[in-house]
């Protein structure tokens, strides 16, 4: 167990719910996990299994009215999140904590130039002093943009997608957040952009120790940069582990057939291996097991009751009835 | 290489798109509409320069002498003089002035109204829209030219008080078209993005989602302006807008109406005058609409 000094950001019992008019859709049912300062942890799952929600709640943005935390907590550096005002959010968004977003070419304000973009987050904190633009710059020479003295008046559309994916990076790393939470933020790019981006990810990583949280469904992409693995499915943590354990020996169903279909150079298999079914309906979760309905090892009471989360060893939990 | 992109043109036959959905695609510039619009702005601009008389000076010895092809006419007075002799082409000229304060002035009161209505309906939402719109909704439900001849009525006629009552009845449409589009704004991704990176609402409302609305706003205020010099023109006929001597054409209409069975030229060129004014502004905001939303023209 790691010292209570280490941990920056302890999420315990996150439960975040959508409420519509067909019903009560437990988008993150019962999340726990911790980061450690300087650590950069992957947040792993299909579509819909809740890590972008995860995300947000830990923002405090969960689409609003319809989408609630409804119990847990939230402690970034010793203070319950849950409990701040919407006034105190706002210092520690973009100072403390801080996101890049999806979808590079829609994430920017087209109307307005990059270093408007980028130079808000020092405003708003006022950190905005006479050399804004010098500021503003130096986000742009961080994230490699070249000749960034002329990019830094362009607007978005002028500007590549990787090159946007940059910015807005810079709008993310602008103020040395302590942690940042990428949400898939090579999606969208080119494999051989995503390998500079990652490999920039890194470099900032190592130049100001914070803690990433990478959200992603790329298998590839959290072997590159995390330590830590988390698997989410159907809006709970299935499977905590190290990296290396996570892909020599991963333990949850679920990630074995992760990891299984990913194709593998040189190996040649006459159909790549596929989970069979459908994420599960979050409107009417299974009653036990989220993965039940897909499982190949599926016992009788995997559809009974929720498995209880096991250590296997040290730093290694997974929930599931195989190993309980 | 170059074969085979001949081969693939034939076989999927890649054809000029045909004649009627080529038309649907361009976007025709209004050449009318801008040249009376550019007719309009030269007099706004010009007027003391161009017109040949100052339209204040009257002589009575000149009374209504008609346009100068008509029988008694002069070319000293081109489109004649009105009953105070005072010249036809001075007035329309300087009127044209008049008329774009007038229209300028309501929009910047119910744009200024509208817009930040309509930005606080959409972007908080729930209760705050409710009341909002529900207040529109009531403001609509009422006639607006009950409501103007009603203000001004209590306020007095005058120039200004044509801008003000005007700019507080007509409100209703811009928080409307603002709500709508800041609904759809405030889900995009840069939205986000500014909330990420610590934004606060009202800067959100002001530097992300308000200048995303100019395109709307500046069609939407084209068009409206043809409707403020009609409106304020109705005022003035009524007698319950500018007041004599000073140039506006629905003024200018008002003083002809009694003269009208031997002066036809005194109702006839202010109306000209307007009407040409009103097609000039709506021609040109079909357009702008048509090239400021390329996706409205494929609809």
């Amino acid at each position: 167990m790691a010292s209570r000094k280490d941990i920056l950001l302890e999420v315990k019992n996150l439960k975040t719910s959508f409420f519509t008019k067909k019903g009560v859709i437990k988008a993150v049912d019962d999340v726990s996990f911790t980061v450690k300062k300087g650590e950069v942890i992957g947040l792993v799952g299909e579509s819909g299994s809740g890590k972008s929600v995860t995300s947000l709640s830990i923002m405090r943005l969960v689409p609003q009215p319809a989408g609630k935390i409804v119990s847990g907590e939230i402690i970034f550096n010793n203070e319950n999140l849950l409990n701040k005002s919407e006034t105190e959010m706002r210092e520690l968004r973009g100072n403390n904590i801080s996101m890049i977003l999806q979808d590079p070419m829609v994430s920017l304000n087209q109307l307005l130039t990059v270093g408007y973009q980028i130079g808000e987050t020092f405003k708003h904190h006022g950190k905005a002093d006479g050399n804004l633009l010098d500021k503003c710059i130096n986000v742009l020479k961080k994230v490699r943009v070249p000749s960034p003295e002329t990019r830094v008046n362009n607007y978005p559309f002028q500007f590549s997608g990787g090159m946007c994916q940059r910015v807005l990076i810079g709008t993310g790393i602008a103020n040395n957040p302590e942690l940042l939470i990428a949400d898939e933020p090579t999606t969208a790019l080119d494999v051989t952009i995503q390998a500079q981006i990652l490999q920039l990810m890194k470099d900032l990583r190592n130049e100001t120790n914070a803690s990433i949280i990478l959200i992603t469904h790329d298998l590839a992409t959290i072997a590159q940069i995390c330590t830590k693995v988390y698997v989410m499915y159907g809006g709970r943590i299935v499977e905590k582990a190290p990296i290396k354990d996570f892909y020599k020996n991963p333990q949850h169903p679920y990630s074995e057939g992760l990891i299984k279909s990913v194709p593998v150079l040189g190996k040649r298999v006459k159909r790549l291996f596929a989970i069979e079914g459908q994420p599960p309906n979050l409107l009417h979760p299974p009653p036990g097991c989220r993965f039940e309905p897909r499982c190949t090892k599926a016992k009788k009471v995997c559809s009974q009751k929720y498995p209880p989360e096991i250590e296997l060893k040290k730093d290694h939990q997974v929930s599931c009835w195989l190993y309980g | 290489m170059k074969e085979s992109g001949q081969d693939i043109s034939q076989t999927f036959s890649i054809a000029p798109p045909d004649e009627a959905s080529g038309k649907k695609l361009g976007v025709r510039t209004p050449y009318l509409g801008l040249f009376f619009l550019g007719l309009f702005f030269f007099m706004v601009i010009f007027a003391d320069l161009i017109s040949p008389y100052d339209p204040y000076a009257s002589d009575l010895s000149k009374g209504t002498l008609p346009p100068f092809w008509e029988k008694g006419g002069s070319a000293a007075h081109l489109l004649g003089t009105d009953f105070l002799g005072r010249d036809q082409l001075s007035r329309i000229i300087h009127g044209s002035r008049m008329s774009l304060i007038v229209s300028l002035g309501c929009i910047a009161i119910y744009g200024t109204i509208g817009v930040i209505l309509g930005l606080i309906s959409g972007f908080v939402g729930g209760r705050t829209d409710m009341i909002i719109m529900r207040l529109t909704d009531i403001w609509q439900s009422v006639p607006g030219l009950i409501v103007i001849l009603l203000l001004v009525s209590v306020i007095g006629p005058s120039a200004k008080t044509v801008i003000i009552s005007i700019g507080i009845a007509g409100w209703p449409g811009y928080a409307r078209i603002v709500r709508g589009e800041c609904l759809s704004l405030k889900q995009r991704d840069f939205v986000r993005l500014a909330k990420v990176a610590g934004c606060s609402n009202i800067r959100i409302m002001a530097s992300h989602i308000f200048p995303n609305t100019i395109n709307t706003l500046l069609v939407l205020t084209t068009m409206d302006i043809a409707g403020i010099i009609v409106l304020s023109a109705t005022l003035s006929f009524l007698g319950l807008g500018t007041q004599p001597p000073s140039c506006d054409w629905g003024l200018m209409l008002a003083e002809g109406r009694q003269y009208i069975t031997y002066a036809w030229w005194l109702v006839t060129f202010p109306g000209v005058a307007i009407a040409i004014t009103v097609i000039g502004f709506n021609l040109t905001g079909d357009w702008l609409r048509e090239i400021l939303d390329p996706k409205q023209v494929l609809r």
